[in-house]
């Protein structure tokens, strides 16, 4: 029945060829659909991923790390707290409305508002209009991140987000819950443009006519993103060729998807760290330094990616991967179990101790298998874990409790920046300024605080990769917590599919430029 | 009139029972998790969520919280779903089809070949192919579900390519029904998702007409049945198989909340966008509204189920007492 459908569906196509030349479609696959149409509402890796489909940003990622022109066409540094930015001529939103200088504002305004987004963009005063094609983005203090943060910078339709909806609310409003406009509606300059939208069952995106970046060599006219939630589903469905494109790829799959002679495997190098945190107000044993090395060296992490993630993560030493600022060469992972045992010794605990362990179990990729190896492999310097895994519903709010002595946390920079890991993981935690939020092992150096306050307002890159690999080193030396490893990223497609084109580190698929043969 | 009293007292424990399912799923929401995890990104602080959620009144003791849940309840509106911005009844109600085409779907299943294979059983105890069937339900029995969906996936659809991998395929409206009865498309896309959901039911169904209608084989009037001389055909389907039935019956009824219990693995593994995989999803993204309005919902069904089987088991077997009547 089914080689009879694609047959027809063959020739059905062949008809359609005629008349139509550039017709092709993507059916793409993801664990899950985007939340919301509005690209402010949620900061999270799917808003990215449909932000650069409606929408474009002022600049966005290249490939190694730099930036490309895109609704910007150029800027330039005017002084220390401004960059000016150039806008595109004659872009036009998918409502029709011209895109110029006050849409940007409009949209900077916004971002100040959301509660997702605000914190990313605090150190920012203000963005000014110069004129209709030139805006000012000003800093408070002198500011290294300017242009990572323009690549969330997505301008919105001004026009079209700006009144009543039928529910008398402004169309502005960004709400979390509860039916607002701008959740369910989008107008941007991007290539795509929602035709339906049935949430939870498929996203069906058509390329705008009017898309303004003519050199785009993309060339899919229909994107169709059905949302299949378990991962041997997800392969099934590529391989079976019920779809085209999938991400993300179970690590138990991705050799059949080799093997298979239609599809084929996409990997890179991953940016967000897997990392297990040591509760100093928990433990006493854990404020010496020589205990929570001997607990890094006792951590066999290459083994753990050999054996449990198959090669399929690069093992770490420090918080960056390689690419970031304060990446430093020699910060290796150092798994030597006899020299943990040594150093257990120097600090009189060769007997060990009992502490509790948490992770999540459905959050990161394997992540309860890793610390039932982590919570094996300590026992090896008799330190007794009790390990408990459950799922990320229940485990972040027992994070927030800092629950148990040892936790698992993975962290990805928002900025693409080194300073980003040791804002949320490593600073002295302090409720008034945010800092250490996500540090549960209470690991306080006013001398990495100091360098990561002092690397904000640093304008030499040069000189501020200096700092933030010194911060590194210390951390390193002072074991202030245990690096597992990055996570790589995988996409699986059918072959002829040019996704190895568009997919980057930042794992969100430039679709607009992708090419079909 | 012992049917009005019966009706009567049904509904009012219907009530109740619905009263305590409300109170159950509304207590366990605290243990579920944080919803304010999914719906902001990790970065943003705790003052932020805090206020959010004193702004969403979760904040609000347990019963300030419980008297404002029953006071909308008892309107009809079990709130709104944190994921999907709609009322938690409305999103239900759009999944709801999708979940009964497959539930019908596995019913027949059941009916079309439990039914020959266990008289097929019950005629011939000690033939090979009883046996073989015997067995194999035990296997049957014994895989989960998710186990069955997925090696079905490998085989016919990854594999021999004849089936599509997951999800519903074309629906067509039918009279305001999202139907996926009437496409081919949608009909293809069901068969995998019926066999694994069937699959569970089946092997009970065949071992329970088996063995009672072996036991009706060997009661008196069907001794009778062949002192006459009727032909087999006549004994085995209009004498024995008919009062096979009645014990089928109930059981069926009964065991369709199971199934509904059992979407929830086969939608998940086949992306089927219904109630069972709605679920799960709202499991896992703490939307808190959702699932007690599903766990409602189901227990409704339940009630319903129940009572109705009650009503048609008394209606059909006069013989048996309705319970509390005098």
């Amino acid at each position: 029945m089914r080689k009879f459908l694609t047959v027809a569906a063959a020739a059905a196509l062949c008809f359609g060829l005629s008349t139509t030349l550039q017709a092709k479609t993507l059916k793409l696959a993801y664990d899950a659909d985007p939340v919301s149409l509005d690209p402010h509402e949620q900061l999270s890796g799917g808003t990215l991923q449909l932000s650069h489909m409606l929408f474009d940003p002022l600049v966005r990622w290249t490939k190694d790390l730099g930036f490309e022109p895109r609704l910007a066409e150029s800027w330039t540094r005017i002084d220390d707290k401004t960059m000016r930015f150039n806008l595109r001529k004659g872009v036009k939103f998918h409502s029709g409305n011209s895109m110029t200088s006050l849409d940007l504002v409009w949209t900077f305004d916004r971002l100040k508002k959301s509660p997702d987004f605000k914190g990313l963009f605090a150190p920012f005063e203000a963005m000014n209009v110069i004129d209709k094609n030139t805006v000012d983005l000003v800093t408070i203090e002198p500011y290294p991140l300017v242009l990572h943060q323009a690549t969330y910078i997505f301008a919105m339709d001004s026009k079209f987000y700006t009144g009543f909806d039928k529910n008398n609310k402004s169309k502005s409003a960004i709400v979390k819950h509860g039916d607002a406009f701008a959740s369910s509606n989008a107008s941007g300059t991007g290539p795509y443009t929602v035709m339906s939208r049935e949430q939870g069952v498929k996203v069906v995106f058509n390329r705008s006519a009017s898309y303004w970046d003519k050199k785009s060599p993309g060339n899919v006219s229909e994107i169709v993103l059905t949302p299949i939630k378990e991962g041997p589903t997800r392969v099934a469905a590529l391989l079976s060729g019920d779809v085209d494109f999938i991400a993300p790829v179970p690590p138990s799959d991705m050799p059949r998807i080799k093997k298979n002679k239609n599809t084929k495997l996409v990997t890179m190098g991953g940016t967000r760290i897997i990392t297990l945190q040591l509760n100093q107000n928990r433990v006493k044993e854990f404020k010496d330094v020589r205990v929570r090395q001997a607990i890094v060296h006792a951590i066999n992490n290459k083994g753990i990616v050999k054996k449990i993630m198959k090669g399929f993560a690069t093992a770490a030493g420090q918080q960056g991967p390689k690419g970031y600022a304060g990446y430093k060469d020699g910060l290796k992972p150092r798994f030597n179990l006899k020299k943990a045992k040594r150093l257990m010794k120097e600090a009189g605990l060769e007997k060990g101790f009992t502490v509790t362990m948490m992770a999540p179990n459905n959050r990161y990729v394997n992540d309860a298998k890793i610390a039932e190896a982590a919570a094996s492999m300590l026992s090896k310097i008799n330190i007794t874990v009790e390990l408990k895994t459950m799922p990320k519903a229940q485990y972040w709010p027992a994070f927030d409790e800092r629950a148990a002595d040892i936790m698992m946390i993975g962290w990805h920079s928002d900025t693409e920046d080194s300073a980003n890991f040791s804002e949320f993981l490593t600073m002295t935690p302090n409720t008034e300024t945010g800092y250490g939020q996500y540090n549960s092992g209470n690991f306080a150096n006013s001398k990495v605080d100091g360098l990561i306050l002092k690397s904000q307002s640093m304008t030499d890159p040069v000189e501020r990769s200096k700092v933030l690999q010194e911060v590194e080193q210390i951390l390193y030396d002072e074991a202030a917590f245990i690096p597992l490893h990055w996570q790589n990223l995988a996409w699986a497609a059918r072959k002829g599919i040019g996704v190895e084109k568009v997919v980057n580190v930042m794992n969100f698929p430039y679709l607009g430029d992708l090419v079909i043969k | 009139m012992d049917y009005l009293y019966f009706a009567i007292k049904r509904l009012l424990q219907a009530v109740l029972v619905m009263l305590v399912i409300s109170l159950i799923g509304f207590s366990i929401q605290d243990n579920l998790g944080d919803p304010l995890r999914e719906l902001v990104g990790q970065s943003v602080s705790e003052n932020e969520r805090e206020a959010m959620r004193d702004r969403m009144g979760l904040n609000d003791p347990f019963l300030t919280q419980y008297g404002r849940f029953m006071y909308k309840a008892v309107q009809g509106d079990l709130g709104n779903s944190y994921f999907f911005k709609k009322p938690a009844l409305e999103v239900i109600a759009a999944k709801f089809p999708a979940t009964l085409e497959l539930v019908i779907g596995a019913t027949l299943l059941i009916i079309f070949f439990a039914v020959p294979l266990g008289v097929y059983c019950a005629i011939n105890p000690k033939g090979w192919f009883s046996k073989f069937i015997m067995a194999f339900s035990i296997v049957g029995i014994s895989v989960p579900v998710f186990l069955t969906a997925i090696f079905l996936i490998y085989v016919f659809a990854v594999e021999l390519g004849w089936m599509p991998s997951f999800g519903r395929g074309d629906t067509s409206d039918l009279l305001g029904w999202n139907s996926g009865f009437l496409t081919v498309d949608g009909l293809v896309h069901l068969v995998l998702p019926s066999i694994s959901l069937a699959s569970i039911m089946m092997p009970l169904f065949i071992r329970l007409i088996r063995s009672e209608m072996m036991e009706i084989l060997e009661m008196d009037y069907i001794k009778f049945a062949w002192a006459k001389g009727l032909v087999p055909v006549r004994v085995w389907f209009l004498h024995a198989f008919k009062n096979t039935l009645l014990p089928v019956i109930t059981v069926g009824g009964v065991q369709v909340g199971t199934m509904l219990a059992y979407t929830i693995l086969t939608e998940s593994v086949f992306q089927w966008p219904g109630m069972g995989f709605l679920f799960l999803e709202a499991v896992n993204r703490v939307d808190t509204p959702l699932i007690i309005a599903y766990i409602i919902v189901v227990g409704l069904i339940f009630v319903v189920t129940n009572t109705f089987v009650d009503l048609l088991y008394t209606w059909v077997n006069p013989t048996v007492k309705l319970v509390g009547s005098r």
